[in-house]
């Protein structure tokens, strides 16, 4: 992890801004110079909502080194509205609770810290509405 | 192009190998395969490894490996495509020989995982860092999203995940170069420690040290030399996003499902054709997968086809009769050769208790990350 690194992210991370390809019309997230669909160069920004729904989920026993103290958690993959997809935990809810369809916000979180004193990464993670 | 055949084959056991270095591991595979191939001149080298750098901190591997194994001056090249490292360094090295720039390749694999305190982020490493990884995306998390939804959509069961364990337990028990050499019971698969709901830990892959080679050669040259000859058929290769999300439908492995109709195509061999299957069994819902994108059965009903024994050793497709990547191990870079290794001995008829009868045709499938990149052999018996 780096400094600029994390820096450079905050357009995504911190803000949700993705882009729209003006030649077809197809929504990104997180910015890309090349539209997929269509091989478009030319984007709008897109603001994304803040809100989607579970597609698929697990409940993560086992987790790198900077999630140790976390497990259990949960990781999903949530679609918005605009066919958009991101894959990001699901917090402050029990396991139980959570399930394929169901609706969440999408919040402002610590992601990830750089040793004991070093910079921290923010960035989204989801509750359920 | 020339025809590519097989000459030689050897591979390290797979497991913990606490007293033996990277090199150590590559220098002992390779070995075995150049005194199975009775031929110590080696044109050029390829050797498939994914993280040499975040798993013992070494880079610049082709040339220290060419070096460790007394081969002055080689060309030598590194090949990573994460786990299908190890089929993607066969795939350049099949394509050397058939354009006719060399005569004897050495492909092979290694990986050297026990040295690392955190394989897991390294690992991850495999998946997009910046937008799943970062959030906390694990490989048996990424898995479990895939299995999930599998489960969501076709009524797969976790009965039916555990079934593949099963299988390659038993398969593996029969496997003198297995890490696992043991057979589990539905019930242990199931009960064992949870990693990632649904998969649990007798459902991933284990840490693994090793190494796998295969000295290729045109197909006259192996004529000459071997009264078994196997050739390769049919090699394709596919790639797909990086990220899961990004994916049209997460219930399947597009990269797969191309890589095994450009490997049939060029084989002219169709799913009927094969008569024994290695696949990337990495969780238990990967191989559930691949044997519907390699066209073995229909979308969505693998898992009551494996339930049915359908790929078991004497069924209708035995598949990872090595014991897969979960009881063979997976020492990443290392497997997508050892796979063609089993294939090799299955169609020499030197698998042991292990042995497909009539086994003719065969393939092998290696894969990246979630499906990012795929590798599809086809190899046959030659007349």
């Amino acid at each position: 992890m780096s400094t600029q690194k994390i820096w450079r992210e905050r357009i995504g991370r911190y803000r949700l801004i993705g882009q729209k390809c003006k030649g077809c019309g197809k929504v990104l997230f997180p910015k890309r110079l090349i539209c997929p669909e269509c091989g478009g160069r030319d984007f709008d920004e897109e603001q994304m909502p803040d809100v989607g729904k579970i597609v698929t989920y697990t409940t993560v026993y086992v987790g790198p080194k900077f999630l140790e103290l976390d497990t259990p958690y949960i990781i999903a993959v949530i679609e918005f509205n605009n066919g958009v997809r991101v894959t990001t935990q699901v917090v402050d809810v029990d396991p139980k609770e959570v399930s394929t369809g169901k609706e969440v916000k999408l919040v402002y979180r610590k992601l990830q810290a750089e040793g004991k004193t070093g910079v921290i990464a923010y960035g989204y993670k989801a509750q359920l509405v | 192009m020339r025809e590519v055949g097989i000459i030689g084959a050897g591979l390290t056991r797979f497991k913990e190998h606490w007293d033996s270095s990277l090199r150590d591991l590559f220098v002992e595979a390779a070995l075995k395969a150049i005194d199975d191939a009775e031929t110590p001149e080696i044109d050029s080298m390829y050797v498939g490894c994914m993280s040499s750098g975040l798993f013992v901190g070494q880079e610049h591997i082709g040339p220290l490996l060419a070096d460790y194994l007394g081969l002055k001056n080689v060309p030598t090249v590194r090949v990573e495509s994460a786990c299908a490292s190890g089929a993607l360094a066969l795939r350049l090295g099949f394509m050397e020989i058939a354009s006719g720039m060399s005569d004897i390749v050495l492909v092979s694999g290694v990986e050297k995982m026990t040295d690392c305190d955190d394989p897991t982020s390294a690992l991850a490493a495999a998946a997009d860092i910046e937008n799943e990884a970062f959030f906390g995306a694990t490989f048996p998390a990424l898995y479990a999203l895939i299995a999930r939804a599998h489960m969501d959509r076709y009524g797969t069961t976790r009965e039916q995940l555990a079934a593949v364990s099963v299988k390659n337990h038993k398969n593996g028990a029969k496997n003198p170069d297995a890490q696992f050499q043991r057979e589990v019971s539905l019930e242990t698969v199931l009960n064992s420690f949870m990693v990632a709901d649904p998969l649990t830990l007798l459902q991933c892959s284990p840490i693994t040290d090793g190494a796998a080679a295969i000295i290729l050669v045109p197909l006259d040259m192996v004529k000459k030399m071997k009264d078994r000859v196997v050739k390769i058929t049919g090699s394709g290769v596919a790639s797909d996003t990086i990220a899961l999300h990004s994916r049209k439908d997460i219930t399947s492995l597009e990269a797969v499902r191309l890589a095994g109709e450009r490997a049939y195509k060029m084989a002219g061999r169709k799913p009927e054709d094969i008569d024994v299957c290695e696949v990337h069994d990495c969780f238990s819902i990967a191989e559930l997968i691949v044997v519907e994108e390699l066209g073995f059965v229909e979308k969505g009903n693998s898992g009551r086809f494996i339930e049915e024994g359908n790929t078991e050793i004497g069924g209708r497709i035995p598949v990872n009769t090595s014991g897969g990547l979960k009881a063979k191990g997976h020492p990443v870079g290392a497997s997508g050769i050892a796979q063609v290794i089993e294939i090799y001995k299955q169609l020499i008829g030197n698998a042991e208790e292990r042995q497909v009868k009539n086994a003719r045709i065969g393939m092998a499938q290696n894969m990246g990350g979630t499906g990012a990149s795929s590798v599809v052999h086809i190899m046959e018996v030659a007349e």
